[in-house]
């Protein structure tokens, strides 16, 4: 092994609750690696299961949905 | 929209504008690699980066790109969506640009700000997420927005300063206001109060405002009413109201929360008993009828609040503090106040001259440590003077509690029935407290005076008159405009299974039985997109996130 493992994860944040949660940690200048990429729903209601398979897809190691 | 256009929009012609924030972004990612960067993605025709795109000469910069380079799509890359989209679509409008064309791309609030000196790895997220967005805007189809008639009549709820400044002032410019105020008589918290700050007697001055209200004929008001039930949405809403004279139903554009704040009682704290030891209220009334007999008055701030139970400040008790302890001495000279405090909240110029002439009339003022609070027995407050390192023993015939302001134990209640959210403390929340502070993030709804936070008589008649604008921004236009971001569900495809109709919070979805499809109701519909993605048949899609659209940003990772 040796070598660090930094996980990309996709995040599929709320426009109300949770991207709005990640404007403030940007604020508040809360840190965290940028290997974290957020993308903007209407609602974590709206999130197509094939939206979740498509970031895995394209070599997400996580996906976070939030809302 | 004709042919003609919509084919105008099939091969798309894409500018980046890659923002700086002067050093907010640049200072920790590199905009011009950024900007390099897009230039090579697909579609992209222009590119350009900004000191600041949302400057007056960034959205001249924007326009002027569409016009010169004929863009198809616009994406900003600059700080969040939620508080810039707004102006930066509007701006794409100016120049005939679709405004559901543009696209953001958040590169400040997620990325340059929370990945601080890490400069080469913040730069490469940027460019990762500005093609995730050209991928997306690609894809974006021009939308025509939703319009719907507006009623001209607003419901205030609550009639003290606050609710009727809002509704003097929305009368004023001839809009119709239906004024509900739950007790027998206007004026809320400051019928209790003897003065004002500004040395006005209070009750006068909301009698004078309650007289105006009543004479004046575009407000209807309900006294010893209550709001019962309220339905609809912005421009439409149904209220019902208890009155004394049985329910009354009608029909308001916009509603006002106005409906203010009670002082604690101090029951339990510092040995309050009404007599010796009693509220700010309380020594309000005895100062206006002239009862007070104290010789000896020590005055308590932050009585129940900054604590573990109410953690907030309710910023005008230091204010009442100061005022009152002015007034006993300027009637009884001879009267020795000292003011026991954590931090003088005295804010503004003229609140802060008042506590320097307190200090010159003779006023004592001294901190105490709130780890170590006053302790008040028997005509005798002692405390722990930080400063000369000593017990102090004052002696007193009146100890007065500064008590912050509560919300009214109805406020939950009300926030439920118009479903709009309160804070910690239970205060009405406002959208933004800096941006939006008088509107609720519910569109129609909006909030003033102490309600929202405790306020002084002059803030919550501000606070309404400013509410009546925000109303009147709305109302005195023809009608309302509302964002195509809706759902649509597309009928040759639509089985009629009905399972989005459960999934819709807002009741924007009915069954049409003769075509045997599901309906969307445009004007309810708030765009979440649960139906589309419920739908089996994927008939049913969220306009401008698709799910070619998202799928076209996610595929760009």
């Amino acid at each position: 092994m040796g070598q660090e493992f930094n996980p990309k994860i996709i995040t599929f944040a709320c426009n109300w609750c949770s991207y709005a949660a990640a404007d403030l940690a940007g604020v508040s200048r809360v840190q965290y690696p940028p290997s974290m990429k957020i993308i903007r729903v209407m609602c974590s209601g709206g999130i197509n299961p094939n939206y979740i398979l498509k970031a895995f897809e394209r070599g997400a190691d996580g996906v976070l949905v939030s809302g | 929209m004709s042919k003609e256009t919509l084919a105008f929009y099939e091969e798309p012609r894409i500018g980046v504008f890659v923002c700086d924030c002067g050093s907010n972004i640049a200072g920790h990612l590199d905009c011009s690699q950024v900007a390099e960067y897009a230039e090579t993605l697909p579609h992209v025709v222009y590119v350009k980066e900004n000191l600041y795109t949302c400057s007056e000469s960034g959205i001249v910069e924007i326009q002027k790109g569409i016009k010169d380079h004929n863009l198809n799509r616009v994406v900003v890359a600059s700080c969040s969506p939620r508080t810039h989209h707004p102006l930066f679509s509007s701006s794409c409008a100016e120049a005939g640009l679709n405004p559901y064309l543009f696209e953001m791309v958040n590169i400040r609030d997620q990325c340059s700000w929370v990945h601080m000196g890490k400069r080469d790895n913040a730069t490469h997220k940027a460019k990762e997420l500005v093609r995730m967005g050209v991928a997306k805007s690609a894809g974006l189809e021009p939308q025509e927005e939703i319009e719907s008639s507006l009623i001209r009549k607003i419901l205030v709820i609550g009639g003290g300063v606050a609710g009727m400044s809002a509704a003097q002032a929305l009368a004023g410019m001839n809009l119709e206001v239906i004024l509900v105020e739950k007790s027998s008589q206007y004026g809320g918290l400051l019928r209790q109060v003897n003065t004002l700050d500004t040395g006005e007697d209070a009750l006068e001055s909301v009698q004078a405002l309650a007289g105006e209200i009543s004479t004046q004929e575009h407000i209807k008001g309900y006294l010893s009413s209550e709001v019962r039930d309220v339905s609809g949405y912005i421009g439409n809403y149904d209220v019902r109201i208890n009155t004394p004279d049985g329910e009354v139903a009608d029909k308001v554009g916009c509603i006002v929360v106005a409906t203010g704040a009670v002082s604690l009682i101090p029951e339990g704290l510092f040995e309050y008993d009404g007599k010796q030891v009693v509220s700010m209220m309380e020594l309000e009334q005895q100062l206006k009828h002239n009862d007070l007999s104290a010789k000896r008055v020590v005055f308590i701030q932050c009585a129940g609040a900054r604590n573990e139970q109410r953690e907030y400040c309710s910023r005008i008790c230091c204010m009442m503090a100061v005022k009152n302890a002015m007034l006993i001495k300027e009637k009884y000279p001879l009267t020795d106040v000292q003011v026991l405090y954590r931090d003088m909240q005295m804010y503004g110029t003229h609140k802060e001259q008042m506590l320097w002439n307190a200090r010159g009339m003779g006023v004592r003022f001294h901190v105490y440590d709130p780890a170590d609070p006053p302790r008040v027995a028997g005509g005798n407050v002692s405390f722990y003077q930080s400063v000369t390192n000593e017990e102090v023993s004052l002696e007193t015939d009146l100890t007065v509690l500064s008590t912050p302001l509560v919300p009214r134990s109805d406020a939950g209640t009300i926030a439920n029935m118009l479903r709009v959210p309160t804070d910690q403390n239970g205060f009405f929340l406002e959208a933004h407290a800096k941006l939006r502070p008088l509107d609720f993030a519910a569109d129609g709804i909006f909030v003033c005076g102490s309600g929202r936070y405790p306020a002084t008589s002059v803030e919550a008649k501000t606070q309404g008159i400013g509410v009546a604008s925000r109303v009147a921004a709305i109302l005195f236009k023809d009608k309302l405009v509302k964002s195509a971001i809706v759902a649509k569900i597309h009928p040759e495809s639509c089985v009629g299974c009905m399972a989005c109709l459960s999934m819709c919070p807002y009741e924007a979805i009915s069954y049409n039985p003769e075509l045997r499809v599901c309906e969307i109701n445009e004007i309810l519909c708030k765009g979440c997109g649960n139906c589309a993605a419920t739908c089996p048949s994927h008939s049913a899609e969220l306009k401008g996130y698709k799910a070619e659209q998202l799928l076209a940003q996610i595929g760009a990772l």
